[in-house]
Formats: C-alpha cells, sequence, structure tokens
C-alpha cells in the first residue's frame, strides 16, 4: 500500500468500509456529508447497505436496528445532528448494543456555523444521551490518525457490546493530508453473535430491550454496565507524547488542537524552553493515568482547545490540584495559530518560574 | 409477570377429540398487562394466529413501541427488539435492509405513529420498505393515564383536554391509514375494527394480508386496528366496544384505503 492524498471524511469513510461495515445510515450535515456521500457511492457499488435518512433521529434509530442483527453499523453527523442522536445513543447503551458514530464536530451552540471546533467535548464524553453511560471516544489529530481509529472504533464497540464515537473536529474532516488507507477486511456477512435478533430459527428467542421495570433489576443491569465500564477505563487509554522528558511545563491538546500545540511546543523548545505536549487519543477513557504520572514531574499545566475549556475539567480531575492548571481556547470555529499558543506557553512559562523557583528552569529562556 | 413459552402441542388434547381452537404457537402463555376489556389482547392474538398458519414465527422479528404496546415482547415468542417512542419504523427499516429475508413488524400505538412516530411511519411508506405495522387506535394514549391524542376525537374528554378535544386549539384528529394510503410506497393500507366477531374476522383476514404483501416484497403494509381503552374512556368494556362502533368509525371509517394491483393479484 503506498500514500495517497486523502481528505478526512473520504478517509473515514473508506475505512469504515475496508473495515469491514455492512450498513450506513446518515443524514447531510456540514461538515461531515463528503462522508455520506463517499459512502452512496461504494457502499452500493460494494452491494452493501447504503440509505439517507430522514432525520439524525431516524438515522440513529436505523443503526440501532440494524445493530441488532449482529452487523457492524456506523452512523456520521456533526454537532446539532448528533444532539438529535442522543435518544437512540441512550437506548442503545441500555441494551448494549455496538455501533460507532463519527461526530465531525462544528461550531455551537445552536445551529453556530460550519467551522472547526471541539465543542461537543462534554456532549461525546459525558451526555451522549440519558442514564449513566459514557461512550468510548477516540480523537485523532490527522488523516492517518482518522483512518486507523476507525478500524479500532469497530473493533473496541465489538469488543465490549458498546457504543465507540469518533471525535473528529472539522478540519480532520475537511482537510486533506497524505494517508495510508489498509487493506479491505472480508464483511462477516452470516456470522453474527448469539444475542443478534435475526429469526429464533432453532433456538430460543432473542429480546434486544433497554427496559427493567423493578428497581432493582434496573440497578443490577447499571452495575454490569459500570463494571464493563471500569474495564474500558483500565484497558483502553490513550495518547501520545512530545519531548515529555524534562519538561517543566506539560500542554495538554487534542485532535487538531492538540496538533497546533505540537508546532508550539516545538518553537518553545527551540527557544530554550522546557516544554513537552500530551495528546489524549482516547477522550473517553481520558489518560489520566500517564497524565498523573506526567504531573509528578512538571511543574504546570497548560490546555490548549476550541472551546471554552471542556476537557480542562478531565485534566485537572486528574491532576488533582498537584500543580497549576491553566487554559488557552478559541471558540466559534476559530482555530487557534500555533504563534498564539506559543505566546501563552511563554507567559506560563514566565509566570511559573516566578511562583516556583528551582534550580529546573532555564533562566535564558525567560529573558 | 411468569413467562412460560408455549409449547407447540395443546398440553389439553383429548384422544378422539379434533382441536378447533387452540393457543397459538407464537403466543406465549403469560398473563398480559392490558386492562381488562382492552382490545390488543384480540390484535396481538390475530397477529400471533397469521404468523402461525404462514408459518412465518421463526423468521420473525417484532419491533416493540412506547405505550400500551411496549411490552409486546413478552407475549410473541419470536426474536424482538424494542424501539424508543415513536421509532419503530426506522428500527425496523435497519433490520429488514440487514435481514431480507425476515419478516420485521413493528406493533405501535396512536400517539407512538401518529404523533411522535409520524416523520419515521410517513418516511418508511415512501421508502416502500418492506415491513408491517400494526396499528391499534384507541383515540387516546394509555400507558401514560389517557392524555389526548393525536386521533381522539373532537369533543372527547382526556386527561390533558379536561373540557373536552377544542379542535380551534388542537386540530382534527388525524386519519394515518389515509395520510400514508396517498404514498407510491404504500402497497397495502387498511382500517379494520375489533369491535365484535365479523369485524375482528375481518381484522384477520387483513393482517395476513399485509403480512402476505411483506413475504411478497410488494411494499410498505398497515393495518390499523380500532381499539378500544376502557380504562381511560372512563367505560365499561361493553360501551367501549359500542363507542367504537358509534363515536370512532364514523370519523375513522373501515375500509381498504390503499391495495396496490400486485397485492390484489395475490
Amino acid at each position: 500500500m503506498t500514500k495517497e492524498l486523502l481528505k478526512g471524511n473520504v478517509a473515514i469513510a473508506e475505512a469504515a468500509l475496508r473495515a469491514g461495515l455492512e450498513a450506513y445510515f446518515g443524514y447531510p450535515i456540514t461538515p461531515q456529508t463528503e462522508l455520506l456521500e463517499h459512502l452512496s457511492r461504494r457502499m452500493i457499488e460494494l452491494g452493501r447497505v447504503f440509505l439517507q435518512a430522514e432525520s439524525e433521529i431516524a438515522a440513529i434509530h436505523m443503526v440501532y436496528g440494524a445493530a441488532c442483527t449482529g452487523a457492524r453499523v456506523m452512523t456520521s453527523s456533526s454537532s446539532p445532528g448528533f444532539s438529535l442522536m442522543q435518544e437512540g445513543l441512550s437506548y442503545m447503551a441500555g441494551a448494549e448494543i455496538p455501533c460507532v458514530i463519527v461526530d465531525v464536530m462544528r461550531g455551537g451552540p445552536g445551529l453556530g456555523n460550519i467551522l472547526p471546533s471541539q465543542s461537543d467535548y462534554f456532549q461525546v464524553t459525558r451526555s451522549a444521551g440519558h442514564g449513566d453511560f459514557r461512550p468510548i471516544v477516540l480523537a485523532p489529530a490527522s488523516v492517518q490518525e482518522a483512518i486507523d481509529f476507525t478500524g479500532l472504533a469497530f473493533d473496541l464497540a465489538e469488543k465490549y457490546r458498546h457504543m465507540v464515537i469518533l471525535a473528529a473536529d472539522g478540519l480532520i474532516g475537511q482537510m486533506m493530508e497524505p494517508a495510508e488507507l489498509p487493506a479491505m477486511r472480508a464483511v462477516r456477512r452470516g456470522e453474527r453473535p448469539a444475542w443478534a435478533t435475526t429469526g429464533a430459527m432453532g433456538r430460543a428467542r432473542n429480546i434486544i430491550s433497554s427496559i427493567y421495570m423493578q428497581a432493582e433489576e434496573e440497578e443490577g443491569y447499571n452495575l454490569k454496565i459500570q463494571k464493563r465500564l471500569r474495564q474500558i477505563a483500565q484497558a483502553e487509554q490513550r495518547c501520545a507524547e512530545h519531548m515529555t522528558e524534562g519538561a517543566v511545563l506539560l500542554v495538554v491538546g487534542y485532535g487538531t488542537a492538540g496538533r497546533v500545540a505540537y508546532t508550539a511546543v516545538e518553537a518553545a523548545r527551540k527557544a530554550g524552553m522546557k516544554v513537552g505536549l500530551l495528546r489524549p487519543q482516547t477522550l473517553w477513557p481520558f489518560p489520566e493515568r500517564r497524565l498523573s504520572e506526567l504531573a509528578d514531574n512538571v511543574e504546570g499545566c497548560l490546555v490548549v482547545e476550541m472551546n471554552a475549556g471542556q476537557m480542562v475539567d478531565d485534566v485537572r480531575l486528574a491532576i488533582g490540584g498537584q500543580i497549576p492548571v491553566s487554559f488557552y481556547g478559541r471558540m466559534g470555529g476559530v482555530v487557534p495559530m500555533p504563534e498564539d499558543v506559543l505566546t501563552t506557553i511563554e507567559t506560563e512559562y514566565r509566570r511559573l518560574a516566578q511562583a516556583v523557583p528551582s534550580n529546573r528552569w532555564t533562566k535564558e529562556a525567560l529573558c | 409477570m411468569a413467562e412460560r413459552t408455549a409449547q407447540t402441542e395443546s398440553e389439553d388434547r383429548v384422544p378422539g377429540m379434533e382441536a378447533v381452537y387452540e393457543h397459538p404457537r407464537t403466543l406465549n402463555k403469560v398473563v398480559t398487562h392490558y386492562c381488562p376489556g382492552c382490545t390488543h389482547g384480540i390484535g396481538q392474538r390475530l397477529v400471533a394466529e397469521a404468523l402461525d398458519e404462514l408459518g412465518l414465527r421463526e423468521r420473525t422479528i417484532l419491533v416493540a413501541s412506547v405505550g400500551c404496546s411496549v411490552f409486546v415482547y413478552n407475549y410473541f415468542d419470536v426474536d424482538a427488539v424494542q424501539a424508543a417512542h415513536g421509532r419503530a419504523p426506522a428500527m425496523a427499516t435497519g433490520i429488514k435492509r440487514l435481514e431480507p429475508d425476515r419478516i420485521v413488524l413493528t406493533y405501535q400505538g396512536d400517539g407512538d405513529m401518529a404523533s411522535i412516530g409520524l416523520a419515521e411511519v410517513v418516511h418508511a411508506a415512501v421508502r416502500g420498505e418492506k415491513i408491517t405495522t400494526i396499528f391499534i387506535n384507541n383515540a387516546i394514549y394509555g400507558m401514560t393515564g389517557g392524555q389526548m391524542a393525536p386521533t381522539s376525537l373532537p369533543k372527547q374528554q382526556t386527561t390533558s383536554s379536561p373540557f373536552g378535544r377544542d379542535v380551534r386549539l388542537t386540530g382534527n384528529p388525524l386519519r394515518m391509514s389515509e395520510l400514508l394510503a396517498g404514498l407510491d410506497g404504500s402497497a397495502y393500507i387498511v382500517r379494520r375494527s375489533l369491535h365484535d366477531a365479523r369485524n375482528v374476522l375481518k381484522a384477520k383476514k387483513a393482517v395476513l394480508t399485509a403480512l402476505k404483501v411483506q413475504m411478497h416484497g410488494l411494499g410498505f403494509s398497515m393495518v390499523e386496528l380500532l381499539s378500544s381503552c376502557p380504562t381511560n374512556w372512563g367505560l365499561s368494556p361493553e360501551e367501549s366496544l359500542k363507542w367504537i362502533e358509534n363515536e370512532m368509525i364514523p370519523y375513522f371509517p373501515l375500509g381498504d384505503y390503499k391495495v396496490a394491483d400486485e397485492v390484489a393479484a395475490l
């Protein structure tokens, strides 16, 4: 396989069908529409199911139905459309049905705009529907990572019988980059899990429901789900690091914000500042274990996001007040420039040096 | 709610006697949650008998909805899923597209289908989804305790229209069969009633036809069944059956609203 120039949305769509996607249901919304358009051609060519639904609400319930047959199923949307899907996501969480949802995030609240944003962090990690559950959330920072995480998303969904959200900001969805697609995986048509509702032929019937009328039963189900979520939280924390060795200031950012921060951190290092980057690749489970380790060795933390400060809550929870945590963010579809992040790094670096005198500082960099 | 799966053979068969009436194989032998006098049970029995007669039990996937029909999955010995309020046709679409040789049924009430789920059922019909919908119309929200439904009659008193349904404020009742019959994807749309034996037999034939429409892949099929709700209507079971006949049928005339040519040829 060789690298080719691919648009993020198209790359995710192609990666999904190469991961054995059997059915896609979706509704047009910018900035994810190329994903739907690509699959409208490719899924039909391959004799698989593609259906443009009448709404995001219908799309997610078509996904729910199709996933009940044990098939690999996906939908995609962007922030306001994702909000509409919360009903179906909650039902799927209540019925242990695996599926993959792509959220190409845009500016909000309300109709907002179609520009890149990370305003759905709360929505995807905390409020993907009513009830006690958290989806697995993967956050790519490049087209290549979007491709790799798409395949991973299906594997994790089926491993844990849980939903996986690929949370890409609008820039990841819209930009073109050289990337390599995986080989085509076979569709497992005919192989269905034992719980699937495919007709009770020669076996006892299967029922897929999220109803437990007795309080103790409902609590019992919740305890089961919570146990599984703890397993996921233990096993699936993922993050990337850059120049964290010997850093005194740790920058934390994901997706496009993480990429902008990467450039800023490199520039800061060149200027002699001991700065490193932690880029969460899973937003839930949040990579708190690694962040907590790093927090033992740095003096401060700067969180960079394309929102008003949402992931910063998780950073603070992971760090537990050990070190000061500051925040830099742009909203409404504004993508921060590396220079802006660098300026913030310089300010934070200087402030920390004054607040926490330490022989670990490179004094020259502060002058 | 104790549950016991129906046996293939009647347990009570007497030697030398011919069985002319049995518990349907597809219907589980459980006590239902329906109120006394409610005709949901009749509607369910008709569906179970039809599935038995067509030999479809092992090939059927039932989509339960929200309302009094929420627990239908307890009563049928078939694979079943439970949909969110109004979304049964979307869920059925997802199942049918993945399992095109299976029989996919939704069982929905009027609040579920005609109010919150109107978009889902209309678009399922527009697409000509090869699914069958059993629509129980009792002109009220039963499960939540008798609120006004889109199908509640003018001046009908409910817990959310205590002065009677004022059509100037809330519009007139929605006639689902007429609405869906106007869509090209609909193959078979009929309205029947469960208020007396003659109509019950007609309803049974309609359910059989609707299932055959799906078996032959002819398009979307729906059987609307006018049904009673004595508890929330504040009437006795007997009065309720008369209310269907005297009040509901004039507003919701019985009949065949769409019978596609291919269906007529079955």
